[in-house]
């Protein structure tokens, strides 16, 4: 039986430190905790940066490296960083390196890293290693060539040969959100399909039961299948909490496509084992011919800056999207001519708080708002031509009229300046697999001791 | 005619993956199960999002009493046109549909 203990669905994310502690107390094989993913957008993969504040990732990866102590088992942790670039394993080495000095441990630290050279993924395609996943964009030579970081999702494999070197601590750069659980249990022989479904349900901590911001949880792997433990007293795990987990940001709830094969849960049987464990059998893994990982890549798509408004004026405010639309012509027609960029040079659009601004042309609700919010966005090939047509839209979202014949209005600006740079914004361009004749070829694996050891 | 929203217990939208959007309808009970599994047309779900019919997968999970849909999100998460980053609000979508 392999036992592993997930303090929580991210680091940065919070665990209850009581249940951690029963955790520690149930003797786990590992700890394993995911870091990151694509959910907050292509910001922090354009970037290489952590959503999570270093702060809040010293605290609780301080909180884990003592129970890991305690435990004398390895400490895990995938896609490093919220994006598991290797500017991201290097910011958690460092908040590791920093910890270890502070309470004086000696540690075996091995750095998995994933980023990928447009140069190895330029040549993959060219000969037909890269195949494109459903509703993938299109990709060329120099999309690749733009992308400001791309990540290969490690799989099990990688994070076996971390765990072969004997490391205390691993800290993987992008990986499956699965990988670093089922790795444990799929080298010491438990069930494949009991392994990878188990991590799937496991990945987000508590997420499978209640009390899901309790955060801890233990998973049991046999040869064939899996037991689920919530740490915290308050929280149970149930058959429905279990199971509904596979529906968990899964296009899929009975499919999941991991490095090598594929998850089949379609026969799997939920049992109550008491009122707060679950235990699954007949899950099923399905080995694919090829080997292959998935790509993440985002590059630069423009630099933005926003200017907010406020329509309160009844009249406005029933009229807004009339207003916009012609604020929108009259701005970007002034802005050709004043700065002299044609059309596709810039963009300016209107969002309509209160009344579309979530759904867009999707919405069907009728607007009941007695105030609208106008969120204008620019974006341009620069942050200084940015701001300067953000400066151009001011004088119309303050005191554009609804008919020429009208007084002068004026509307609510909450600040001075008015307009706001959001800088670089970057846009994912990747949903592909890559083929692999080795699954270590994509990625770099490095091992160091640090303290007095 | 009814309202969906106002028959089921909960529906969540979320993003699966930069390019994906799934919608979980918890149904809640058997008999809103049976009802709603049988009355809304998958057709009706590919109108409101202006997608193809056949874009759209679809789930019919009685022991959960939950009908998920995944479709090719209406916007790439996080482009220039998107509005919704962790696409949780296209779920009310559903809720003012008929049926």
């Amino acid at each position: 039986m392999t036992r592993v203990l997930i303090p929580s669905g991210a680091l940065g994310l919070g665990y209850d430190a009581d249940a951690l502690a029963a955790g520690i107390a149930a003797k786990p094989d590992i700890i394993a905790i995911d870091g990151g993913s694509t959910d907050s957008g292509p910001h922090y993969l354009g970037t290489g940066t952590s959503k999570y504040s270093r702060a809040s990732t010293k605290h609780e990866w301080r909180g884990l490296m003592m129970a890991r102590a305690v435990a004398n088992v390895p400490l895990v942790i995938g896609t490093a960083g919220t994006c598991g670039t290797d500017s991201t394993v290097d910011w958690l080495l460092e908040i590791t390196k920093e910890i270890a000095a502070e309470t004086g441990q000696n540690l075996k630290i091995a750095s998995l890293k994933s980023n990928q050279s447009a140069a190895k993924i330029t040549d993959a395609l060219a000969v037909g290693d890269i195949s494109a996943l459903p509703a993938a964009p299109a990709i060329d030579t120099d999309i690749i060539k733009s992308c400001t970081n791309i990540v290969a999702l490690a799989g099990a494999e990688q994070i076996q040969t971390a765990l072969a070197t004997g490391a205390d601590i691993i800290i993987a750069g992008r990986t499956t959100d699965t990988a670093i659980i089922a790795a444990l249990p799929l080298a010491q022989g438990c069930h494949a399909g009991a392994a990878w479904h188990g991590a799937k349900i496991g990945e987000c901590g508590a997420l499978c039961a209640t009390n899901p911001q309790s955060g801890v949880i233990l998973v049991d792997f046999d040869k064939d299948g899996f037991t689920i433990t919530p740490m915290a007293e308050t929280s149970c795990a149930t058959p429905q909490t279990v199971f509904a987990h596979m529906l968990y940001e899964n296009s899929d709830p009975f499919i999941l496509f991991e490095p090598g094969g594929h998850l089949d849960v379609t026969a799997a049987k939920y049992l109550a084992l008491d009122d707060r464990r679950v235990r699954v059998t007949g899950s099923k893994w399905v080995p694919a011919p090829d080997y292959t990982v998935k790509l993440e890549g985002a590059r630069l798509a423009g630099y933005q800056s926003v200017v907010i408004a406020l329509l309160r004026d009844p009249r406005y405010v029933a009229n807004a999207r009339v207003w916009c639309a012609d604020i929108v012509e009259k701005c970007t027609a002034k802005t050709s001519e004043r700065l002299d960029l044609a059309s596709e040079e810039f963009n300016i659009e209107l969002r309509l708080i209160g009344d579309n601004a979530t759904l867009g042309p999707l919405e069907t609700a009728p607007t009941k708002s007695h105030e609208i919010g106008i969120l204008g966005i620019v974006t341009a090939n620069s942050d200084a031509l940015a701001r300067e047509i953000a400066k151009l839209l001011n004088p119309y979202l303050l005191h554009h009229p609804l008919t020429q014949s009208e007084e002068q209005p004026t509307f609510a600006f909450p600040f001075s300046p008015a307009e706001i740079s959001r800088g670089a914004i970057y846009e994912f361009c990747l949903h592909h697999v890559l083929r692999l004749d080795d699954p270590l070829q994509a990625f770099t694996l490095t091992v160091e001791d640090i303290g007095n050891a | 005619m009814h309202r969906l929203g106002g028959i089921v217990e909960k529906i969540r939208s979320k993003n699966a993956g930069p390019f994906w959007l799934t919608i979980d309808i918890f149904c809640g009970s058997d008999a809103a199960f049976e009802t709603v599994s049988k009355a809304l047309k998958t057709g009706q779900v590919a109108d409101v999002f202006c997608a193809q019919r056949d874009s759209i997968k679809r789930f019919d999970i009685p022991d959960l009493c939950v009908i998920k849909f995944s479709l090719p999100r209406p916007t790439v998460q996080g482009s220039p046109q998107d509005r919704d980053m962790h696409g949780a609000s296209y779920g009310a979508l559903l809720a003012d549909l008929e049926i």
